[in-house]
């Protein structure tokens, strides 16, 4: 299940309702992602997650599609936010359950690492200089590439 | 063709999007980025880092040599930075 959103989320209840009624449901894995506070930068730490609606939905759709194919998945849940967001402010949760704990464990680090070079978002972060744009990282691309097949 | 602009490709050119009729010539997405970085300073200035440039075509991310239909959804941005 794909979620682009303003509002925050309630962690606790997305993965309960994720392996609710599901007695298949071996292991819940989850990955959550926060806003960090970057203040020794010279930076105050908010940001803006702008985002392509649309495109968006469908780029994420097709992400969950890939990891069902990769791993044999009972639940997938990708919540992700956009709008002004302040440091601490949850950004996103990638969440995915199965009978196992592996299939579980390696398609939420697949999932994050994709959706980050994948999903069309893009961060503005507010600084003691005015707002910048946060750059593509290739660490993130790395990321991403080890996962090609 | 309609165009949507995001993120610093949107905040140099200074708008979102719009509607825009191209010349006959300009076939692909290449021909495209040239074509608008003519139309003005902020244009230019917009698409002055040309390779770093993304693109999608109704809603698919294509390369540059992809051809571009007048009545395409071309979007514009740079690399991606959420999760």
């Amino acid at each position: 299940m794909i979620r682009v959103q303003r509002e925050d989320f309630d962690i606790g209840a997305e993965l309960e309702r994720l392996s609710a009624g599901n007695t298949k449901v071996g292991g819940l894995a989850s990955f959550v992602g926060l806003v960090r506070d970057l203040a020794e930068q010279g930076t105050v730490g908010a940001m803006t997650l702008e985002h392509y609606p649309g495109m968006t939905e469908k780029r994420l759709a097709e992400i969950e599609a890939e990891a069902r194919s990769r791993w044999p998945l009972e639940g997938v849940l990708i919540i992700h936010r956009y709008g002004r967001l302040e440091p601490g402010d949850r950004i996103v949760l990638v969440a995915t359950t199965s009978a196992h704990r592996q299939a579980a464990l390696e398609s939420c680090a697949f999932l994050i690492d994709w959706l980050k070079t994948r999903a069309p978002f893009w961060k503005l972060e507010e600084g003691a200089k005015g707002a910048a744009w946060v750059e593509a990282k290739e660490s993130d691309d790395r990321a991403a590439e080890k996962w090609k097949r | 063709m309609k165009l949507l602009y995001f993120a610093w490709v949107r905040t140099n050119i200074g708008k979102a999007e719009e509607e825009v009729v191209a010349p006959d010539h300009v076939l692909t997405v290449e021909n495209l980025l040239d074509w608008l970085a003519t139309l003005g300073p902020q244009y230019a200035a917009a698409l002055d880092r040309r390779n770093v440039i993304k693109v999608a075509i109704n809603h698919e991310y294509v390369e540059h040599d992809h051809p571009v239909r007048p009545d395409d959804e071309v979007a514009l941005f740079p690399p991606v930075t959420g999760g």
